[in-house]
């Protein structure tokens, strides 16, 4: 499959849509545009970056992510909207028991505000059919060999609601400032294809 | 809005495999698991893709790898609408 959408059949109906909503005044393309640039560069993995540090220093703040993490981001001046609809964000979190792992079976769906735009093979076929089957493989692929009695959560974000792993903080990071810990975290590690 | 079905219970997914657009996955059909929470209320979006706002209860519903796919020790969770949903 091929992984450049821009000359998908769905790319081009969307832009032949826009002609038409421009052509009939209902859409102005330079605000359309003004309003992607702004969302686009406000989405970066380094907002998740920032909400793992602070986890990681504050216990409190830690558990209100995780029981409700919609209304515990603005703590940090973010927030799931930008998109037609606030979306539900689920914050799953790592233990020395229970890995996670996030996954949409049926597109590609994933937390733009909070991660970026998704990595190529969050979309890819492979990637979608086989981390909910096989996980651990997966996994090794990416380079993470997990203990046998660590139990795997295949999160699907097959719905409504998106998924942010919250990783494991490193050992050996008792000094580091909050942002210094957010260097540490990657990507990967927030969507569960990689420890931190 | 009255939810059907509370943490814990156990539930079985339709086999169904409709010919409209669905967000029940085609490995997660006629599977039982354990409803882990409530995932808000959300249009049903069977219907919507066809123009039609019915907001219905979303679940969060458990599954073991080996009832979805007979093998594996790891868990599945998906986001259920209660229309994809009977009881056990």
């Amino acid at each position: 499959m091929s992984d450049d959408h821009d000359d998908s059949p769905i790319a081009a109906q969307v832009r032949e849509f826009e002609a038409v909503l421009e052509a009939r005044g209902l859409v102005d393309a330079s605000e359309l545009d003004r309003a992607l640039e702004a969302f686009t560069h406000r989405a970066t993995p380094a907002n998740g970056f920032r909400v793992v540090a602070r986890a990681w220093v504050d216990a409190e703040f830690r558990a209100r992510l995780l029981d409700d993490a919609n209304s515990t981001l603005p703590e940090v001046g973010l927030s799931m909207g930008g998109g037609l609809q606030p979306q539900v964000l689920h914050v799953v979190e790592n233990t020395a028991d229970v890995h996670n792992v996030v996954v949409c079976t049926l597109c590609s769906c994933y937390p733009i505000a909070l991660l970026g735009p998704s990595p190529t093979w969050y979309k890819s076929t492979a990637y979608r059919s086989k981390v909910v089957s096989h996980p651990r493989e997966v996994l090794e692929q990416f380079g993470l060999t997990l203990p046998d009695d660590t139990e795997i959560r295949v999160w699907d974000a097959n719905a409504e609601s998106r998924y942010m792993v919250l990783p494991r903080r490193p050992s050996g990071t008792d000094d580091l400032t909050e942002a210094e810990l957010a260097e540490r975290v990657t990507r990967n590690g927030l969507i569960g294809t990689a420890a931190v | 809005m009255s939810e059907r079905y509370r943490t814990g219970d156990r539930v079985r997914t339709s086999t169904v495999d409709p010919e409209h657009h669905t967000r029940l996955p085609h490995y997660a059909r006629g599977k039982s698991g354990t409803v882990a929470g409530f995932d808000g209320v959300h249009p049903l979006a069977d219907l919507r893709a066809r123009g039609i706002v019915q907001p219905q209860q979303v679940y969060l519903v458990e599954f073991t790898a080996r009832e979805l796919f007979g093998q594996g020790d790891h868990k599945v969770t998906l986001s259920l609408w209660e229309e994809y949903l009977s009881d056990e």
